[in-house]
């Protein structure tokens, strides 16, 4: 091409460019489907992985899984005094199974006979079999989320007949059922993913990341990783009634005010994770549905590295806690949206449940005291660590908390680490202060004492504490329920929570709320432990 | 020229290879523990122990590099952990999605900012100049999220005239089969003019969003490029001659003045990549900065390896386009390079 051709056709083309941006209007506003059948959620990520085995599935993976899956068992729902149903721990349903048997050393579940996978195979103990063998053997969360329930070797799952299928305990373990109702244990096509498996990858753990290969109300027929996932019913679904909702489109949209404006504007059905302030403001509004429900069996709380001075002495310990400027923390950064876990009355007993209250409140003559006592009148420095990732929380939370530690004399510095970066930071354990929530899936006492306090020296024990006496409680009070010896439960339960308030070497805040926003004419919300949505349940007016 | 752009494309090679070094280096310099993140909130020690391996992150640095290096020569840019997909698939999928909106991003700021910048020039102090230094001056100072946002607040959630902010398309249209994976075009193609509307629609506060930024150094480029042209003598020649302002102005002057304004483009486009992050961010527009950022804050290796190694193609190529443009337009540049 030459200069002058050049130079002549740069008008045209430019003209034409234009041309085609003012593009007349020739279209109709007519929708391909109907939007009733549909429901959209938004938020902030998806799921990397559609199999909740698979190797670093996060946590939007859960879901799906949730609902493209059926498992042996699963929950009741009962219903909280605000009107929202709540999975209900200690009330079984079956699910996949049409009853369950418990015995001494096993329990037995006989499957339902008309169940049959997407693609129309039907259900087997030899694929529950296969399933629970891969959850047990792939390594990674999903075998250690089935450790937690002393479900640890192939051998143990049995296959009795085509519709008949045993769990052999290894120890009386009173998790061991609820495990079965947990996330991980789904029931997998196995003669699809059989085929499917190379011998690279025994389990199809390639073709299950892509496919869900399950027999739950829902499959996914369309998934965009980091834009979209898109669900359709299977309406062969036998293990509960025939969910309302036909489709479930759940579109990534990592600006949190986007999603609240998508709410508002009426364009999304529901979306989960805003920003509290966010949340309390649509309350104020009334617009739409909002549910905030308690995280079960989680906490936020403070941590002290009890290895290191100065938090190695009980009293700094205990200045901490009087210094913590609890109802600023509800009010300010929270916007009350998360349920106190300080202040209770001095007279109230120790219940056997957790979470519950510390007797602490703010005190600062009291804590300055504390701090002189155990000799550091003049206070020291430290710096207080806290994950970025949920900075919205964490870091109004931290300065708040850093302001009344000043006026103690304890001078603090921010140390921001990246979410990528924290879970590095609380293994190595050196931090010497920090913020930091943790919720298990299981919600039982001894369950987040034995993660948290126990001398195992967990991950999430992370303040490193090791106490001869805790332990002995924790040892107890899991004996004595996989005994059913209620009393000493008991007991034991009051003990390890007496002890890690007076120890406290970690300092209660608040239990995080679960906050869902949706449109007025979606109802069906249910909390689940997992915290994320079950969509068999939803249904749009 | 034939030449010319061979020997251009043999030293890319080069810097091509000092990039893949480099980003290779710097994200395992990187704070970030790529197992710890993805082992979950409830993963113990060894379940992390376990997912590094599995992952071939216990292996020493160099030998990782040497994996990283065979994979590459088989066009294998790594499996991103946030997606769970291929690099090479996603950034595919997703490349063209950034440039569509990065291309009519900055045909709209073209077809804005260079008869804005030419009338400054031609009326010095007016009113058109005074206006052009105003919206530049804004278009530069506002940052793109915030131009975005404070468009998405206007006209999607005050007004109601801009579609819902959720990527390329409403989610009852159905993607356009693809051929060039350009929505506007590969809706044209198949003739289905309600999902061109739909990504239209879509794309118009994003574009605008970019536009915005991308004014200002056009047309103050334009605009200075036009006043030193116009006061040159071959100018005042051709007025003398008796030729219409209309054809002195764009004839002889602006094509003289194309010259830094081509280069200047070539600066803006490299910009608007750059912008295009933040724009995808606020639109949950799933082109590949969005990819990028999101796997950063993962720690996820291979995607912010494949997406900086895609970048500095896309410079290499962009930079010898211009030169080649420049070539065309000034003969002069053709004996320089």
């Amino acid at each position: 091409m030459q200069r002058r051709d050049f130079l002549t056709t740069l008008p045209a083309g430019l003209a034409a460019a234009g041309a085609g941006l003012a593009m007349p209007a020739i279209w109709s506003p007519a929708r391909a489907q109907s939007r009733q059948e549909t429901l959209l959620i938004v938020s902030e990520s998806g799921p990397n992985n559609l199999d909740v085995m698979g190797v670093g599935t996060t946590v939007p993976g859960y879901e799906v899984s949730w609902n493209c899956y059926d498992r042996l068992i699963s929950h009741e729902m009962k219903t909280l005094p605000d009107g929202t149903p709540y999975y209900d721990r200690d009330r079984f349903r079956p699910e996949l199974a049409e009853d369950m048997s418990v015995g001494d050393m096993s329990v037995t579940f006989r499957l339902r006979r008309d169940a049959t996978f997407h693609d129309g195979a039907p259900v087997t103990a030899r694929d529950v079999k296969w399933s629970f063998d891969r959850a047990v053997t792939v390594g990674g969360f999903p075998t250690f989320q089935m450790k937690a329930g002393s479900l640890e070797k192939p051998e143990q799952f049995v296959v009795v007949d085509d519709h008949t299928f045993r769990v052999d305990f290894i120890r009386k373990d009173r998790l061991t059922i609820p495990d079965l109702a947990v996330v991980v244990p789904c029931v997998m096509n196995s003669e699809l993913l059989k085929k499917r498996a190379t011998p690279a990858d025994p389990w199809a753990l390639d073709y299950a990341k892509q496919n869900t290969a399950g027999g739950g109300a829902y499959r996914v027929t369309r998934w965009t990783p980091g834009s979209e996932v898109v669900f359709e019913r299977f309406d062969n679904w036998k293990s509960g009634p025939l969910p309302k909702v036909r489709r479930v489109i759940w579109r990534m949209v990592p600006s949190s005010g986007n999603r609240r404006a998508l709410l508002e504007r009426g364009d999304a059905d529901i979306s989960y994770d805003l920003p509290n302030k966010d949340f309390s403001e649509m309350r104020g509004a009334g617009k739409l549905t909002i549910t905030s429900v308690p995280y079960s069996n989680g906490l936020q709380y403070l941590g002290m590295n009890v290895k290191k001075a100065p938090f190695d002495n009980l009293k700094v310990r205990q200045a901490v806690a009087y210094a913590v400027p609890y109802q600023k923390i509800m009010d300010a950064v929270l916007y009350g949206l998360g349920k106190p876990m300080f202040g209770a009355p001095a007279d109230a007993p120790t219940t056997v449940s957790w979470p519950q209250p510390t007797k602490y409140v703010t005190d600062l003559a009291r804590a300055k005291q504390l701090l002189t006592e155990a000799g550091y009148p003049d206070g020291f420095e430290v710096p207080m660590s806290f994950d970025l990732g949920f900075s919205q929380v964490n870091e109004p939370l931290c300065t708040l908390v850093q302001e009344n530690l000043a006026q103690i004399g304890i001078r603090t510095t921010l140390n921001k680490i990246p979410g990528a970066n924290w879970r590095t930071e609380l293994n190595k354990k050196e931090m010497p202060l920090f913020t930091n929530v943790f919720s298990g899936w299981l919600d039982y006492p001894e369950y987040f004492f034995f993660w948290c306090y126990h001398g195992q020296n967990s991950v999430f024990n992370t303040m490193s504490y090791q106490s001869p006496g805790m332990d002995r409680l924790i040892d107890g009070a899991r004996a004595a329920a996989a005994a059913g010896d209620t009393e000493s439960y008991d007991r034991d339960v009051r003990g390890f929570v007496d002890l890690a308030f007076s120890d406290i070497p970690r300092i209660p805040l608040y239990q995080p709320y679960s906050n869902v926003a949706m449109q007025k004419n979606i109802s069906g919300y249910q909390y689940w432990f997992h915290r994320r949505l079950d969509y068999r349940a939803f249904s749009k007016a | 020229m034939g030449a010319m752009i061979l020997r251009r494309l043999a030293v890319a090679v080069f810097s091509l290879i000092g990039v893949v070094v480099i980003t290779f280096a710097l994200t395992r310099v990187l704070p970030g523990d790529t197992a710890a993140y993805f082992a979950g909130p409830a993963a113990s020690r060894e379940a992390i122990e376990q997912l590094r391996h599995s992952l071939g992150l216990d292996k020493p640095a160099a030998e990782q590099f040497a994996d990283y290096v065979a994979a590459l020569a088989r066009g294998d840019l790594g499996n991103s952990l946030t997606t769970g997909q291929p690099v090479l698939s996603d950034l595919l999928s997703r490349l063209p999605a950034s440039a569509e909106l990065t291309l009519l991003g900055l045909l709209v700021s073209l077809a804005i900012a260079i008869p804005f910048g030419i009338l400054a020039a031609v009326k010095p102090g007016s009113f058109v100049d005074h206006a052009c230094r105003l919206v530049t001056t804004a278009g530069v100072s506002l940052p793109v999220f915030f131009t975005g946002l404070l468009l998405v607040y206007v006209f999607y959630f005050i007004l109601g005239w801009a579609p819902a902010p959720l990527g390329r398309l409403d989610v009852f249209l159905s993607a356009p089969p693809t051929v060039t994976g350009f929505f506007l075009i590969d809706s044209a193609l198949a003739g289905d003019w309600e999902t061109f509307r739909g990504a239209l629609s879509q794309l118009v506060l994003p574009v605008l969003t970019l536009a915005i930024f991308a004014l200002a150094p056009i047309a103050r480029m334009t605009r200075a490029a036009m006043l030193a042209v116009l006061t040159s003598d071959f100018v005042r020649t051709a007025r003398a001659s008796g030729l219409t302002p209309w054809s002195v102005l764009i004839t002889y002057a602006f094509r003289n003045a194309l010259l830094p304004v081509v280069t200047t483009l070539g600066m803006v486009f490299s910009f608007l990549l750059g912008a295009n992050v933040l724009v995808e961010k606020v639109f949950a527009w799933p082109g590949i900065g969005s990819y990028a950022i999101e796997a950063l804050i993962a720690s996820d290796f291979a995607p912010v390896q494949g997406f900086v190694l895609a970048m500095a193609v896309m410079y290499v190529l962009l930079n010898l386009l211009i030169d080649v443009l420049q070539g065309l337009i000034d003969p002069r540049a053709r004996t320089a390079t």
